[in-house]
């Protein structure tokens, strides 16, 4: 896990420079890729290279299976600096079936109204304009 | 050995204040100090209280502390985002209860107005975990609106409720002169108002504000001796859950409020049937509902039939908010906490004017730092 850079990651990346920047080059491969201790066995999304538990760098590269489900929602009508654009987007959160959450948005090809609390969903690594890449929800 | 506080001040909240920082803080300093037997002199410490990505001045701590007076008694920069004035009150508690300091001024302020709107658009967006969330474009209404859609899918909270949070800061609004907005607004204009991030819309936000509050804190014998009303701090509580999104076990309530809850009713002796009147955070509405459920006022999942049943007005079964908390009063970041604190300890001196609650003995402030990050619960006696 060497220090690349990771300042493709999203529409906007507030920051270059991580010891996890590898899942960026993962996501480009089509894998959603995160980290697990070796020492302890838990599992981290999104990944870091650092155990709070035990405290040791001893960690794993591991791929999800994106399986997951809806937790929580929302609409939004207004936006940060840059993303304007996008507007109106949808954020979501969503339990793994690894047993790990994970933040993103739904694809736009959902509309708010099929959207129910619960229902199934991939996440999917994303390719944005400009050689970016992110990863979004999809209908499962 | 207990602490009190024995002087509070604040300015009024507005948009585009038109003064600088330092004065801004001096009128609050005032404020406080009016009425007591006390004098900058005889201050021993100053806690200055601001999310400093609002300033332009770096470290405005130094600067705050020359415009009141306070040199040379030390001074620093005490920061929890919207909760900062609570942890400088924290600070402050500790300072005197150890002997170290007998009298502490926190003195908690922002203009927000201080940097352009699209500055501020530009730090929205790093509010939250920048490497894994910020990237999606996030911000705090969006946080707030994830809480407000699992609750009411869990528990069936409407937003109907949602919004008679907003009717009932508008109705103590009026009662306010220090409120940014004094305005009642019906239940139409709540629910018609257009969306910020679904299911929260305009009238379920707090806006940003610029202001300042001033909290005097003074050891049990200097107390006595600085005022006749001191109001005793018996409990404080803090704590703070994970920054990130995916790092929360409780979509539908606040974990560091009810910790930091937990610890200040255990400190003071105290259950939440004992408190007589609170301010609690509300940035949004669904926060005030979360925090009724999280301070123990009523179950989890009853918060939305509490406001639905008045029970949060004057008269009800917990007063809350009556000074139109933050969705009326705004929301200066480093000034709220010691705006809740003033509302409280005023309460408990009997100089509440027309939102007095008759003989109130026990107050409690609940402020929130980011998304439920930081958790602080202070409780009051008098």
């Amino acid at each position: 896990m060497t220090s690349l850079s990771f300042e493709k990651f999203g529409k906007i990346a507030y920051i270059s420079e991580t010891k996890v920047a590898d899942f960026v080059k993962h996501l480009e491969q089509g894998k959603i890729m995160t980290t697990r201790c070796r020492r302890c066995g838990q599992i981290y999304f999104p990944p870091r290279t650092d155990c709070p538990r035990d405290l040791s760098t001893d960690m794993k590269w591991e791929e999800l299976s994106g399986r997951c489900k809806l937790l929580t929602y929302t609409t939004a009508h207004f936006a940060p600096t840059g993303f304007q654009d996008d507007l109106p987007y949808i954020l979501a959160l969503a339990h793994c079936e690894e047993g790990v959450k994970a933040y993103a948005r739904l694809n736009k090809d959902i509309n708010e109204n099929e959207i129910q609390i619960g229902m199934n969903l991939r996440l999917t690594p994303l390719r944005l304009p400009n050689g970016r890449i992110t990863y979004e929800f999809k209908k499962a | 050995m207990k602490v009190a506080v024995v002087g509070v001040g604040q300015t009024p909240f507005s948009r585009n204040c038109g003064v600088s920082i330092r004065e801004l803080c001096f009128e609050a300093f005032k404020d406080a100090l009016e009425d007591l037997n006390l004098t900058p002199k005889e201050i021993e410490a100053s806690i200055i209280c601001s999310a400093p990505e609002y300033d332009r001045q770096r470290s405005p701590a130094g600067l705050i502390a020359e415009y009141l007076g306070l040199n040379p008694q030390p001074t620093f920069l005490a920061e929890s985002i919207c909760s900062s004035s609570s942890t400088g009150v924290k600070i402050a508690y500790s300072f005197i209860k150890s002997g170290l300091h007998d009298t502490v001024a926190v003195i908690g302020f922002q203009k927000m107005s201080e940097i352009s709107s699209a500055e501020v658009q530009e730090r929205m967006g790093r509010g939250a975990d920048i490497q894994w969330e910020s990237p999606f474009g996030t911000m705090m209404p969006a946080g707030y609106a994830m809480c407000a859609r699992a609750h009411m899918q869990k528990y069936g909270t409407t937003e109907e409720q949602l919004a008679k949070v907003k009717v009932k800061s508008g109705k103590y609004s009026l009662l306010n002169p220090k409120a940014m907005y004094r305005r009642a607004v019906t239940l139409e204009e709540c629910l018609k108002a257009r969306v910020i991030a679904s299911p929260l819309k305009m009238f379920d936000c707090c806006a940003n504000a610029d202001g300042a509050s001033c909290i005097i804190l003074a050891s049990e014998e200097k107390a006595k001796k600085i005022t006749d009303t001191p109001v005793w701090v018996e409990g404080i509580g803090a704590a703070c859950d994970t920054q990130s999104t995916t790092g929360r076990t409780n979509l539908t309530g606040l974990n560091c409020a009810i910790e930091a809850g937990k610890q200040a009713y255990q400190m003071a002796h105290t259950m939440p049937k004992d408190v007589d009147v609170a301010e609690v955070h509300d940035c949004f509405t669904i926060a005030e509902i979360m925090a009724y459920e999280n301070l123990g006022f009523c179950k989890p999942g009853e918060g939305g039939k509490l406001i639905e049943e008045s029970q949060t007005y004057i008269g009800g079964k917990i007063p809350v908010n009556i000074d139109g908390g933050l969705l009326s009063k705004g929301h200066p970041i480093g000034a709220t906490g010691g705006s809740q604190i003033r509302t409280i300890v005023l309460q408990l001196q009997e100089k509440a004017g027309k939102t007095q609650v008759s003989g109130a003995e026990v107050g409690l402030v609940h402020n929130i730092g980011g998304v439920g990050l930081y958790g602080n619960v202070t409780i009051l006696r008098r």
